[in-house]
This record gives C-alpha cells, sequence and structure tokens, in this order.
C-alpha cells in the first residue's frame, strides 16, 4: 500500500486500472469452478461407473491363496518324495546285503 | 506321512473345500458390503503369519542356546511357512483395501510393520539358501531379532493411529460373522500344523541326507 502512495498519480491510475481488469477477467472462472455441496444427498445405490467392483477384488484374494497353497502343497510332495528317494538310496547303499551280511549263500 | 498328518490333512482339506458356501452364508457389512468377507481369509493368514514367525523365533532360539539340532529344521520349516502365510497377508489386504479405503496400500503402522516382518524371513530364506556355512547360527540369530517384530505388528493397530482396523474387532463381532472367521481360523490352523510337520521332515531327512553323503566320503 505505501507503493501505492508512492506511486506517480498516472501509474497508480494505470496499476489500478490493470488489477480490476484482471478481477473481472476472472470473475467468470471464478463462478466456473465447482461449488462445494451445500447438504449430502442421500441415494439408495451409488452409479455404477462410481463403484469399485467388490466381486473381482474378492474371486482374486480368494483364488491367490488357493492357487498359491494348492502350488506350495504340490511342491512340499514333490521336495518330500525326492528327498526320502534320495535317503533310501544312501541308506541302501551303506546296508550291506543280506547274504553278505549274514554269511548265507 | 504319519497318519495323525493325514487325518489333519484331509480334515483341512474338507474344511477348505466346506469353506466357501459357509462364507457366503455370512452377511455383507454395512459400509463395506461384499468386499469385507476377504477379511475371512485375510485374517487367519495374518494370525498364521505371526504364529509362524514366533514359532520360527522360538525354534532358532532353542537351537542356537540349547544346541537342540532339530530345532533348525523346525525354524527352516516356520520360516518359509511365515513366507507363505505373509504373503496371503500382503495381497489379500491391499484387495481389501482398494474397495474398503481407495487405494491398494497406505504406509500406516500396521501395514509397514507387517511388510518389513515378511521381509526379514524372505531375508532369512535367502541368507538360509545362499549364505554357505555357518548360515544356520547367523539365521537363528536373525529369526530371534525377527520375532520381536510381531510384538510390533501386533500392537500397531492399538497404539498409533492408522486405518487398519484394531485387534478389538475380533471379540465385538455378530455371531454370524464370527461363526465363518473362527471356522477358517479352525482351517487355517490346521493346514498350518500339517504344513509345519511336513515341512520340518523334508529339513530333517535333508539333514539326514547330508550327513550319510559325509560319511561316504569319510
Amino acid at each position: 500500500m505505501r507503493r501505492l502512495r508512492e506511486m506517480p498519480g498516472r501509474l497508480k491510475a494505470a496499476s489500478i486500472g490493470v488489477m480490476l481488469g484482471l478481477l473481472l477477467f476472472a470473475s467468470p472462472n471464478v463462478n466456473a469452478q465447482p461449488q462445494p455441496p451445500k447438504d449430502f444427498v442421500a441415494v439408495d445405490e451409488t452409479a455404477p461407473g462410481e463403484q469399485i467392483p467388490a466381486i473381482p477384488l474378492v474371486a482374486t484374494a480368494y483364488g491367490f491363496i488357493w492357487v498359491v497353497l494348492m502350488g506350495y502343497v504340490w511342491s512340499l510332495g514333490r521336495r518330500l518324495r525326492k528327498v526320502e528317494g534320495e535317503l533310501a538310496e544312501l541308506e541302501s547303499r551303506r546296508k550291506p546285503p543280506f547274504a553278505e551280511a549274514t554269511g548265507c549263500k | 506321512m504319519t497318519r495323525p498328518t493325514l487325518y489333519m490333512l484331509a480334515l483341512a482339506a474338507g474344511m477348505f473345500a466346506m469353506a466357501p458356501w459357509i462364507i457366503n452364508a455370512a452377511p455383507n457389512e454395512a459400509t463395506m458390503g461384499l468386499v469385507y468377507k476377504i477379511y475371512f481369509f485375510h485374517m487367519p493368514s495374518a494370525w498364521m503369519f505371526l504364529i509362524s514367525a514366533l514359532v520360527a523365533g522360538v525354534a532358532s532360539a532353542r537351537f542356537l542356546f540349547f544346541k537342540k539340532a532339530t530345532a533348525d529344521g523346525w525354524a527352516v520349516a516356520a520360516a518359509e511357512l511365515t513366507v507363505l502365510f505373509g504373503s496371503f497377508t500382503l495381497v489379500t489386504g491391499p484387495l481389501w483395501a482398494r474397495k474398503a479405503w481407495g487405494v491398494w496400500w497406505q504406509w500406516d503402522p500396521r501395514l509397514t510393520s507387517s511388510l518389513v516382518l515378511f521381509l526379514m524371513f524372505v531375508a532369512y530364506l535367502l541368507l538360509r539358501r545362499f549364505g554357505g556355512p555357518g548360515s544356520d547360527k547367523l539365521g537363528a540369530g536373525m529369526a530371534i531379532f525377527s520375532m520381536f517384530n510381531v510384538v510390533f505388528v501386533w500392537v500397531s493397530v492399538n497404539y498409533w493411529r492408522t486405518i487398519h482396523p484394531p485387534t478389538t474387532v475380533v471379540p465385538t463381532l455378530p455371531v454370524e460373522m464370527g461363526i465363518p472367521l473362527w471356522y477358517c481360523v479352525t482351517a487355517f490352523t490346521l493346514l498350518y500344523i500339517v504344513l509345519l510337520r511336513l515341512r520340518a521332515r523334508l529339513e530333517h531327512q535333508r539333514t539326514r541326507v547330508d550327513a550319510l553323503y559325509l560319511a561316504e566320503e569319510s
């Protein structure tokens, strides 16, 4: 404000004119902005386009658990069979043949 | 597979097969609608995730401080199951959040501490897989350290500001929602026990195989 008071008369008039012009120019844009809602209106159902569908989310959640669980059980079974096969082979290699151990022919 | 393990597996499989009908019979929630039904698998998964982390920590402590060799097998088994059930929790949670909160993820205390716990056990498994000699003891220390994060995950919803439902939700559930929840908790617990026994057996058999190879070489 002090700067405005110190300005020469013609410049002051021009500045005020520019500011008023900007205000006038901006006013339609301000009016065009969406107004905040004055009150909330209850509706029975949300428009379908605005809803996040629940069924795909629920199906993905359950499907993921089922698929991963089955995959894990299958992988565990496969790993167990493999290691138990290896163990049986190693133990049979360590044990002397029955005939050799007992001396029977 | 022992007979009790086989029976438990059959029972757990039967319960899982029946679960969709039992969950479908539960009513929808007033504000979240249908999507809250993810809760019936999300919550038991999260419980097994935390219990498994505790089992891994306790077994590691037995291995490290009491020199129980078999405890290491239990710790590895529990750590793998922590990652398995942790992945269920961390996948189903965001699917539920997308609808309930409008976002897939929030860096809030419960979600962040759960992710950290999950990553700790992923790191544990990587260490055990690629760590070489001595990784069993280092891993045991890591599992004990990680176990204490369970406390933070559990209390996070009650002590810090979070958008995740608090632990008090469970006892206040209406009966028609509580029945499917406890049914799923039972199914998940049975499945967890079976998987833990089988996975520990695998680890113990691997130890025997290694011992036999060493005996053969010497």
